[in-house]
């Protein structure tokens, strides 16, 4: 989810090493940072497009929407904390009628940005006018190599759409933007089409792991990789060290050698998710009471949540490696993603459901559907249902 | 070009710092990469590079012992080849 790639050795020259032995950074990042590595601010629950995966459940704005006032407030906490860069995402954020003021306040104040989009807004004008502001980049979201795949998961049209978009940034010169591709069972047999789109239009390429948060907990079981496929991209992504993954495929690297990237869970250490209301959790596919640290409307702010709230604190403690620790691969995939054993009614100290040793599988299987956590919801009252591919 | 301790390198002028426990973090708003300075030591001399000849000079400055010159030089030769570093 992060696009701060943060390799670790594979790519030369992006990690300085300390001169001095110390304990693996990763550790360093597991204890937490004074600030967030990569933050993720959903800027509005509102969304023109209503994806079957969609992990915010977006659709409708919420009334209670952080107000320009407030976002510009933590604006100004963020460059206090200098906090590099945000990752603006949504709903669809360039719905909010303020979007383009909080980018150039944002950057004006020494915060990078790189907001994600389906593209709808991406007309000529504005990309020349993206093309002219430093510090700004755009990721462009796409979930299928054609509009038949892209439009099962994304809707009718948003293929046609998003394509548009990529058009007029490559026309205006904008240079390197971002496509960004969640990994399902029907694209990963997709992935050389999707990087040479990429490579088409200039763009870096980005693929991220499917969570089952949000609306991607009712789509999970049609849409997730079936194992060979996971198998299939881990040996593609190691080939390609350029495609960026926000380390969301840590849990691959059970596979053997380590793909690239700080292979950890980054929730409350380096990462974190502040939601359209203030609130902030500890990563964008957790959106759920159990995972809350605090409101950046609470006194002390987004500085005090992250630094001392009890949830991040507790997220920075060792984690117990649970039904893994006789699992010769732990330190490999690190027990996998939180988010998506939660949501899949698997214990947080046991396997991933995608582990590939197939330590999950059983456990979702077993796991009470009935009981499943459910995140908070903003879709349109509209069912929304994977159909299928025409 | 080649990193070359013998001759004036500064920080690149889009490149912020963020202190933090290890060191810091540096961040390169022109290429987007992030890069960990896994010594306060080494912040130090990153800092005052533009302020010294060579490399070398600002390593005598910070009081770093000679033995361990070698791993400073590795350390800002990865800076310089990922652009966080510019020769002055």
């Amino acid at each position: 989810m992060t696009d701060l790639q943060i390799p670790t050795t594979p790519v030369p020259g992006n990690l300085v090493l300390a001169p001095v032995k110390q304990s693996g950074l990763g550790e360093q990042m597991k204890a937490g940072l004074d600030a967030p590595i990569c933050l993720t601010w959903e800027l509005t629950y509102a969304c023109n497009l209503q994806c079957v995966h969609c992990l915010s459940s977006s659709g409708r704005r919420d009334p209670r929407e952080l107000t320009t006032a407030e976002a510009e407030a933590v604006i100004d906490e963020l460059e206090r904390m200098q906090v590099f860069y945000i990752n603006i995402g949504g709903g669809e954020p360039t719905i909010r009628p303020d979007f383009w003021h909080l980018v150039e306040y944002a950057v004006d104040h020494g915060v990078g940005v790189k907001f994600s989009t389906n593209g709808s807004k991406i007309d000529a004008d504005v990309a020349r006018k993206l093309a002219g502001m430093d510090y700004v980049d755009v990721q462009i979201s796409i979930d299928g190599a054609d509009a038949a795949t892209n439009d099962a998961v994304r809707g009718e049209g948003s293929f046609a759409t998003a394509v548009a978009a990529m058009e007029h940034l490559h026309d205006a010169g904008f240079g390197e933007f971002k496509i960004s591709v969640v990994m399902t069972r029907h694209n990963i047999p997709q992935v050389d089409e999707f990087k040479a789109m990429a490579d088409r239009f200039g763009a870096q390429l980005r693929l991220t792991r499917f969570r089952p948060s949000g609306r991607g907990a009712d789509s999970w079981h049609e849409l997730h990789p079936t194992d060979q496929q996971q198998r299939d991209l881990y040996h593609w992504l190691l080939d390609r060290p350029d495609v960026l993954t926000g380390d969301s495929f840590f849990h691959l690297s059970a596979l053997g050698e380590a793909l690239p990237g700080l292979n950890l869970c980054g929730a409350g250490r380096v990462v974190c998710l502040i939601d359209p209301l203030g609130d902030v959790y500890a990563c964008p596919f957790v959106l759920h009471d159990e995972f809350l640290a605090g409101s950046v409307r609470d006194e002390g702010g987004f500085q005090r949540v992250w630094q001392e709230s009890d949830l991040f604190r507790e997220l920075r403690e060792p984690q117990s490696a649970g039904a893994c620790a006789s699992c010769g691969h732990f330190d490999a995939c690190q027990g996998g993603c939180m988010a998506a054993k939660f949501f899949t009614g698997i214990p947080l100290d046991g396997p991933d459901p995608e582990c590939v040793l197939g330590h999950g599988e059983p456990l979702v299987e077993a796991a009470d559907q009935a009981l499943r956590p459910v995140g908070q919801d903003h879709s349109r009252p509209t069912p929304v249902k994977f159909l299928g591919r025409k | 070009m080649d990193f070359d301790a013998g001759r004036r390198y500064r920080l690149h002028e889009r490149v912020a710092l963020r202190p933090e426990p290890f060191g810091a973090l540096a961040y390169h708003y022109g290429n987007r990469r992030l890069n960990f300075l896994r010594a306060p030591e080494l912040v130090t001399v990153v800092e005052s590079l533009d302020d010294h000849d060579t490399p070398r000079a600002a390593f005598d400055a910070a009081g770093i012992e000679p033995r361990r010159w070698p791993s400073f030089e590795k350390a800002l030769a990865s800076l310089a080849a990922s652009d966080f570093l510019v020769a002055a």
